[in-house]
């Protein structure tokens, strides 16, 4: 097992929940694991721990075997040294915060219990509220108990399902925060759900997109977001101007791929993995489309310029949303520009307006059948 | 006061509910933790003698326990005694007809601790018995008390099925329920009354503390959090 390889998963099965997934993760990474909800995120992380059954699952870590169905190996989650946070926290509440930290350190004597307790609380900032019970303690201050007891086990792997997910935006931007901070401090994989795609941005060395249990897509969280396989993980990744043309012909002075694309011929980076003549799926990322000002042309007009009616004009504070309705193409893009740029160039519904779309920006994927 | 059906009532009351108390909670986390064929017929049977008349339950218990029935011989042979007309025979019988009001508290109280609380104790490394132990009993304690106190209760009032198994035999089955009948039959107004305003006081009791224990399980912020 190599330095990669340090965690080594690979479940499958049909029912009754659908898994598909094989991966590896290095010592100190941290996975996010991105999916809507009933994809099977949750599943998988159950799986990992021992807490759901799955047919065929190898799960190794450290050279240790947790279970491998070819040699009926199966540890029980007791004696798999995880550390677990529940989305709900799941915290004992006839303990206090110090008792539901070293319940998990059974194995050590009651001096170092409370010493290791200290140190593990003062590690989330839960310093002096060791006597206090988990009622009497904010979304937040469960969330870090929660986490300390996920620790307190010493755990070869660290497991996070939605731990943010019940708390109020401005706690979770906090506890995010401290989770940077306290992964430094762990020699520990950390694979964390969550299906909010900022947070994964954020914390992510590598993303795993996960749909219907299976593992669509996996690597650098930009790459992943930036540069979707196919429509389905675009989508999942809330992608919204995705469409299909032909590739007609690749040329290679300019650097440029050619699509036909309804009545439309559209330019794109040269991306060779296409032959001409090839149904392919592309997208064009909000921030690749570019409005025409009216009051002041620019050269870049010339690239990919397409015609709309804006069929929605929705102000969300500094931006503001924009949906137009294709002229001549059965089909909708939309982007964002900034709220006063939006009320300069007076943008109102059933407007008229021109937008570009980058030609760098576009990105082609393998067709799917199903959109 | 006839102390001595009070005392009689009593026993039967306290050694119903000491068997009942582990006979409940296995088969109530049986019932709340696994998924079987056959649990929801288990549970029917359970809840059975709750609507089913006194009477018709005395009927079948009399048949069971006579010597000519496998489980009267059966007892009989093991401990010489027989089923019928025998503060053992009294005994079986309250088991049997208290077994639903023992099992449904307690079975309500473990199904509501969240699954994840139990996962949460296997991923800390507490193996099944500590997770009992240190986990659902500790939280499902306020529903085991007042399932057993229910038991207590309904054991000292229970009447049919008493005087069907049991008859009338003074310092072996005479329980007090039997005596308050037996004080009107020969129109001991006084005895009656003193028993019965005895058996009210400890009814009125049991109420009180199953309902101080129902908010507690409810309502004192750590089942909150569940």
């Amino acid at each position: 097992m190599t330095a990669s390889e340090y965690l080594y998963v690979n479940l499958q099965q049909q029912a009754p929940i659908p898994l598909a997934a094989e991966f590896t993760c290095s010592k100190n990474e941290l996975i996010v694991l991105v999916g809507p909800s009933g994809s099977g995120k949750t599943t998988l992380l159950r799986s990992i721990a021992g807490l759901h059954h799955v047919k065929e699952a190898i799960v190794k870590i450290d050279n240790e075997t947790w279970c491998d169905h070819s040699t009926n190996c199966n540890l029980p989650t007791q004696q798999r040294r995880t550390g677990f946070v529940f989305q709900h926290y799941a915290l004992f509440p006839h303990f206090t915060v110090a008792e539901n930290v070293g319940i998990a350190m059974q194995d050590k004597n009651k001096a170092s219990i409370s010493h290791e307790v200290s140190r593990i609380l003062s590690l989330v900032n839960l310093e002096g509220f060791e006597q206090r019970y988990p009622a009497q303690l904010s979304g937040g201050q469960q969330q870090r108990v929660a986490l300390a007891r996920a620790l307190a086990r010493n755990p070869k792997l660290l497991l996070l399902d939605e731990p943010f997910s019940a708390v109020d935006l401005v706690t979770r931007r906090k506890l995010r925060r401290e989770l940077v901070k306290i992964r430094q401090q762990l020699d520990i994989p950390i694979i964390f759900v969550t299906h909010d795609l900022d947070e994964a941005y954020m914390l992510a060395d590598r993303l795993f997109i996960i749909h219907e249990g299976q593992l669509l897509q996996s690597g650098q969280a930009d790459e992943v977001i930036s540069r979707p396989v196919n429509a389905k993980v675009a989508r999942l990744i809330d992608q919204n101007n995705i469409f299909s043309a032909k590739v007609k012909t690749h040329n290679m002075d300019k650097g440029l791929t050619l699509l036909h694309w309804k009545e439309t011929e559209l330019e794109c980076a040269l991306d060779e993995r296409f032959i001409p003549g090839e149904t392919v799926d592309w997208l064009v990322p909000s921030e690749g489309v570019i409005l025409h000002r009216v009051d002041r042309p620019s050269r870049g007009e010339r690239e990919n310029p397409v015609e709309g009616i804006i069929d929605e004009c929705i102000s969300l504070g500094e931006n503001t949303q924009i949906i137009i309705r294709l002229s001549g193409l059965a089909g909708k893009i939309s982007f964002a520009v900034p709220t006063h740029v939006a009320r300069r160039n007076n943008l109102t519904e059933e407007k008229a307006i021109r937008v570009s779309l980058l030609a760098n920006a576009i990105h082609l994927m393998k067709a799917i059948d199903s959109k | 006061m006839d102390w001595q059906t009070l005392i009689l009532s009593l026993k039967l009351a306290v050694l119903t509910m000491l068997v009942l108390l582990p006979i409940g909670i296995i088969i109530s986390r049986v019932l709340a933790y696994q998924n079987f064929s056959g649990r929801n017929l288990l549970l029917i049977l359970i809840v059975l003698p709750l609507v089913l008349p006194p009477t018709v339950l005395g009927f079948y218990l009399l048949h069971a326990f006579s010597e000519q029935a496998w489980l009267g011989q059966w007892y009989h042979e093991l401990t010489g005694h027989r089923l019928i007309f025998t503060f053992d025979g009294l005994l079986f019988a309250s088991i049997l007809f208290n077994l639903p009001f023992a099992v449904i508290p307690m079975h309500r109280a473990f199904a509501g601790i969240s699954p994840d609380i139990r996962e949460a104790a296997w991923c800390c490394g507490l193996n099944g018995l500590r997770t009992f132990w240190r986990i659902e009993l500790p939280l499902a304690w306020p529903g085991i008390a007042a399932a057993l106190i229910l038991v207590f209760a309904h054991t000292l009032g229970e009447f049919g099925v008493v005087l069907m198994i049991g008859g009338n035999i003074p310092g072996e089955t005479r329980t007090a329920a039997i005596a308050i009948y037996d004080y009107l039959q020969v129109l001991n107004d006084t005895a009656a009354g003193k028993l019965s305003a005895l058996l009210l006081l400890l009814a009125f009791t049991s109420i009180v503390l199953i309902n101080f224990l129902n908010r507690r399980m409810g309502g004192n912020g750590y089942h909150d959090s569940l």
